[in-house]
């Protein structure tokens, strides 16, 4: 059997006496678009931030494609060249253009030549119907563009895996929907992703597989129709009874 | 980020307390020029502290000398920015590896910080050439240089450190998940915005810095402190002093006026970009 894109093993992870995940096994396999959902504080985001290394873990293995990137004296640059992320608040350079924001990692981290970095950043925009930003500051973007250049920043590296952070958590209502467009369009083109999201009509259109987090473990996995039309832990189902009453289902 | 700031006030309702403060401004400094002039000592003042004779005789010689403050703090001040920033950065170096380094940091800001300036100028401008050591130098102006740029150091250090921990996490963690190491995040992403954030508490800086430019001349340094107090003496007129203070403000006052119209457009930025 070929390595999973993506393979979690009894994930531990604490903040002081805070314990935020609480064992977590989880494998994502290449192509796979997983949708991690449940309440806010399950431990979505710690999720996702642990599988980049951004912050340390107390227990547990993570392998990517095989290789353990949790093992001591791996270089975590490295393995971060490989994981795109993508932020809830899009956390762009403010005092880089937005073809200085995705040139930025290409050129410094991976050594591509100015040229060869800002035709493949053009090229992005370009898919993306951002070419005419390419010179703007962030700040004059609205919320929606800015997230879709920070998932530009991020495809930049040619991550073999994507990991999204209630990237729409942050977006007025209107925006919602240019960025989803943009993460659909990654998943139609293949891209391995793990996509941590409070919207569910989304998820369950998108994911091809959605996991259910509650009190930092993965309470229920299953198939997106599964889960969200005959889910089996009482718990998932006052999640999404709670959703739907809010009217986001 | 800042919170949201309560909203300025009109420019019809500042307009008022302008015209009050601007006629009680006339009437208060006319009545004490008035008393000033018509005080009984003031013949012996005017004599004294401003001699128009004395003033056009001696200032061009001064002049000429504050080329050797000028000259100074251009140095020095060329070396603080970089001696300044490396300070800050070892400061914040993470990780037990680097605790000695750390301690070196808080040390050096601790110490220069509190020791007044004349006595580091006095240590090193007197003390160090006394010593002897071959090789090293002996010219008072070197060692004005090496003093001002401890002494100034520590307090710039301080100004970056302040700006480098105003750039909110979220600006680093992306830059490192954009697999970045450390000292890249610090370079291209961390850096450029604190620096810019901090250029008008700098120049406040370097306002003091020019003006303690003066304290070298207790070494042998001469400049238009030491130029003044010569002339002071060969001419028994103290006009001279009011010469050095007039070249000092004519530096100064436009870079103060400079820093805090910074201040002022980073706080009406800020409040654009919270609204």
């Amino acid at each position: 059997m070929a390595d999973a894109a993506v393979r979690v093993e009894g994930l531990w992870k604490s903040f002081g006496s805070l314990e935020v995940l609480r064992g977590i096994d989880l494998e994502v396999r290449s192509h796979e678009v997983v949708c991690l959902i449940g309440a806010s504080g399950s431990g979505k985001s710690t999720l996702l931030r642990c599988l980049n290394l951004l912050e340390p873990i107390e227990a547990g293995r993570i392998t990517l494609a095989g290789d353990d990137i949790t093992a001591p004296g791996v270089d975590v640059n490295r393995v971060r060249r490989r994981i795109g992320i993508v932020f809830q608040a899009f956390n762009l350079f403010p005092h880089m253009s937005v073809l200085g924001n995705i040139t930025l990692a290409p050129t410094r981290v991976l050594g591509r030549s100015r040229d060869e970095a800002t035709a493949q950043a053009e090229a992005l925009l370009g898919r993306f119907g951002l070419l005419d930003k390419r010179d703007d500051f962030p700040d004059r973007l609205s919320g929606g563009q800015q997230q879709r250049v920070a998932i530009v920043r991020a495809l930049a590296m040619q991550p073999e895996l994507m990991l999204f952070d209630e990237v729409t958590s942050a977006l007025d209502p209107e925006l919602i929907a240019e960025v989803l467009e943009v993460i659909r369009e990654l998943a139609a083109g293949g891209m391995t992703m793990v996509i941590a999201t409070h919207e569910m009509g989304f998820a369950r259109e998108t994911a091809d597989r959605v996991c259910f987090l509650d009190g930092g473990v993965i309470l229920e996995e299953g198939p997106p129709d599964a889960i969200f039309a005959t889910p089996s832990e009482p718990r998932t189902q006052q999640f999404l009874e709670r959703i739907i009453a809010a009217h986001r289902l | 980020m800042a919170g949201p700031r309560p909203p300025g006030r009109t420019r019809e309702g500042r307009q008022k307390p302008i015209l009050i403060a601007l006629a009680s401004t006339i009437v208060f400094f006319g009545a004490l020029g008035w008393v000033v002039v018509n005080a009984p000592g003031w013949a012996a003042v005017q004599t004294s502290f401003f001699d128009a004779e004395v003033f056009r005789a001696s200032l061009p010689g001064m002049v000429a000398a504050f080329g050797t403050n000028v000259q100074l703090f251009l140095i020095a001040e060329s070396l603080i920015l970089v001696v300044g920033l490396l300070i800050a950065v070892l400061r914040s170096l993470p990780g037990p590896v680097f605790f000695p380094v750390r301690v070196l940091a808080i040390v050096y800001t601790d110490l220069f910080r509190a020791l007044p300036g004349v006595l580091i100028i006095f240590i090193l401008g007197f003390g160090v050439p006394g010593l002897q050591i071959p090789g090293v130098p002996n010219d008072p102006f070197f060692w004005a240089v090496v003093a001002l740029t401890l002494l100034y150091s520590a307090y710039v250090s301080e100004v970056y450190r302040a700006g480098i921990e105003s750039i909110h996490p979220s600006q680093a963690a992306a830059a490192r998940s954009l697999g970045l190491s450390q000292l890249q995040a610090l370079r291209f992403v961390i850096l450029p915005q604190a620096v810019r954030r901090v250029i008008p508490p700098l120049l406040n800086d370097f306002i003091g810095l020019q003006k303690d430019t003066v304290l070298v001349s207790f070494v042998g340094v001469v400049e238009i402190f030491r130029t003044a107090q010569i002339k002071q003496s060969a001419l028994f007129n103290f006009t001279p002093y009011l010469g050095a203070a007039l070249v000092f403000l004519v530096l100064t006052i436009p870079l103060a006026r400079l820093t805090d119209w910074l201040v002022a457009r980073d706080r009406s930025r800020g409040a654009r970009s919270n609204a």
